[in-house]
């Protein structure tokens, strides 16, 4: 069992949202540039070279990090663009790059030694061996783990790897191995790994009918709401669909991801560091998200029991659904 | 012999090691196909009951005149998993990797890149040529232009695309079979092998969509890209791989062969493809820079 104080990473995709996760806690917040080089390339979010630049200098005024994800694959002809965002990171004194593309990797550990390097989820490395290579190439510190490992198999991991592990705790929940599912681009032509975008909001139509709503993307219907049901967002693996004579939400129900319960079982597992998803939400929900979670890493730094863990977390659910995902070993 | 080569994908279903034998002796003996992959890519479970055929398969393709690749697992998670990926590539023959964890013990000998691996460019690519990659077949989404914009800039490796069968799409840690069976993973009952094509998955609104195979989610439609034999060699791209299923996939390589050799016109290839008994429509979305699922002209 790791000694180590974990770290609480959490999401900034705006100035303001990294102010407020720093004010709330964090231990270390982690944002993108306004660009394709990064995994939430959404309208009106992420930071500009000046905005990173200030908001480095923010979070080390008040003794957090910034870790700066330049974490979808290099387009062909283009991988200037990924290495000069890589340079930018670099040049804006933030803490580390996450990255994921060999070629941004391999750039980073050539030309900027004195940053740290952390391995993003959508590298998918989920074996010693693949965590090892990593690190025996491009000297990674850092590895952030798929969303579907158990905590039986992290805690393996982790005895096996001499590199610190990041484990999703709070936000979105990927059923599918990060890095190497294409299900979006199949539908929409647009994908995680190409454009940094899942089930793109311009592909989604909500089409009112006499029995409800109806949701689609690109024109395949995912889910249907009756009248008066609330209507979810048409994320493909979170549908509803037809297989062998029977319709359910077949890869994953709409839940979101809460491990606040699994925080000790995740220290007792060997993670570093737990992780916040939710780059494209508010500030003020950041800040709520990022004080609970304080509040409960300390607890159980601290000894605390996974009840009071619960009690502190409660006011997170806001009526959506959640589980504990994968780190459950039932979940598979 | 024609400068387009043909590559015998591995079977992605859970197919009996009397199915898998049947197969390759038709393969061995009349599949004009250069190269065949071999294994177990999708759920090391599996591995019990097809690991018994593989000697005896390898032996038969190879004496066919066959070049037999092997083809590691795709998502390798438990001890036995990684072993079997670790002694696949201190093999002397051509390994195909799938997943960055056979990186280590392949380092320095010859190796083939898989779909599942990560190869979205020049530099990436360059990056695995310098490890030993001679074959680079990269990820599903990404289009006919830009693999040939990376043939160019690489013409030390070979660069294949994926020209035929269901497309993969996605791995899970959770196994969908078991799941729409109301089992667990962990005592899945081998239910995936009662869908040799993989199991249809529809919309509310009954428009065929995906396809399960235990922890894979498959394209329902079938991948049919079908370039002429000048397009291919103007990006120095020299393989087309076909990915088994059910069909006549001896009928399948001979379609492509015609084709690669410029002896049918690729409508032509097309609609004889399109005669087969397969499990879903014909697309080529991805190969044209479009959604996966749409079914363009040829380029």
């Amino acid at each position: 069992m790791t000694t180590t104080r974990m770290e609480l990473v959490c999401p900034a995709g705006t100035p303001a949202a990294l102010r407020a996760a720093v004010q709330a806690g964090a231990d270390a917040v982690y944002c993108g540039f306004r660009d394709e080089t990064n995994a939430r390339n959404f309208p009106g979010l992420n930071f500009s070279r000046d905005e990173l630049a200030g908001g480095v200098r923010f979070a080390h005024d008040h003794g957090s990090k910034v870790l700066v994800a330049i974490n979808t694959f290099a387009r062909v002809d283009d991988v200037d663009i990924w290495k000069k965002a890589a340079d930018a990171a670099a040049e804006s004194g933030a803490d580390a790059i996450i990255a994921a593309d060999f070629a941004v990797l391999d750039h980073v550990a050539k030309n900027h030694k004195q940053i740290r390097l952390h391995l993003s989820v959508q590298a998918a490395a989920a074996t010693p061996e693949a965590i090892g290579f990593y690190a025996a190439q491009f000297g990674i510190r850092r590895v952030v783990l798929p969303r579907v490992l158990s905590l039986q198999e992290i805690a393996a991991l982790s005895r096996a790897i001499d590199v610190e592990t990041e484990a999703f705790v709070f936000g979105g929940l990927c059923v599918m191995i990060e890095g190497r599912c294409y299900l979006s681009s199949y539908a929409t032509g647009k994908s995680p790994n190409l454009n940094g975008v899942c089930s793109p909001p311009e592909m989604v139509s909500y089409d009112e009918e006499p029995s409800g709503t109806t949701a689609r993307l690109s024109g395949f219907t995912i889910d249907r709401y009756e009248r008066g049901q609330p209507v979810g967002y048409p994320t493909l693996c979170k549908g509803k669909f037809k297989a062998e004579g029977k319709t359910s939400h077949l890869f994953e129900d709409p839940v979101s991801l809460n491990a606040g319960g699994m925080i000790s079982g995740l220290k007792a597992a060997g993670v570093t560091a737990l992780k916040i998803e939710g780059r494209q939400r508010g500030k003020g929900y950041v800040s709520e998200v990022v004080r609970a979670f304080r509040k409960a890493v300390d607890a159980v730094e601290m000894g605390g029991d996974a009840v009071d863990i619960d009690r502190l977390l409660a006011g997170q659910s806001e009526g959506a659904r959640q589980t504990a995902g994968a780190y459950e070993k039932k979940w598979r | 012999m024609s400068e387009i080569a043909l590559t015998l994908g591995p079977v992605f279903f859970h197919w009996s090691a009397d199915r898998l034998l049947d197969f390759y002796r038709r393969i061995a003996d009349e599949a004009p196909v250069e190269r065949v992959h071999v294994g177990e890519v999708v759920c090391g479970k599996r591995m019990p009951f097809s690991d018994p055929a593989w000697p005896a398969v390898i032996e038969r393709l190879e004496r066919g005149g066959k070049q037999v690749v092997l083809s590691t697992l795709a998502a390798p998670a438990t001890v036995r998993e990684r072993r079997s990926v670790e002694d696949l590539c201190g093999d002397e023959r051509m390994v195909e990797i799938n997943d960055v964890s056979g990186l280590p013990s392949r380092s320095g000998k010859a190796f083939v890149t898989g779909p599942f691996v990560n190869v979205y460019n020049e530099a990436s690519a360059k990056f695995l040529i310098q490890l030993g990659a001679q074959t680079i077949c990269p990820p599903v989404e990404l289009s006919f232009a830009a693999i040939g914009a990376m043939s160019v800039k690489c013409p030390e490796a070979e660069f294949e695309i994926f020209a035929f069968g269901r497309l993969p799409l996605a791995l899970s840690g959770r196994c969908y079979h078991a799941r729409i069976h109301g089992l667990h993973k962990d005592s899945c009952q081998f239910t995936c092998e009662r869908d040799p094509d993989g199991l249809g998955v529809d919309t509310l609104d009954d428009q065929q969509f995906l396809a399960v195979n235990g922890v894979q989610t498959l394209s329902n439609q079938v991948q049919a890209f079908c370039p002429a034999p000048d397009a291919l060699a103007s990006k120095g791209i020299r393989r087309l791989r076909l990915s088994p299923q059910t069909c006549d996939m001896v009928e399948v390589a001979r379609i492509y062969r015609r084709l690669a050799d410029g002896r049918e016109e690729s409508e032509d290839a097309r609609f004889a493809l399109s005669c087969l008994d397969l499990p879903g429509t014909l697309v080529d979305g991805y190969a044209h820079a479009r959604p996966g699922w749409q079914a363009t002209a040829a380029p």
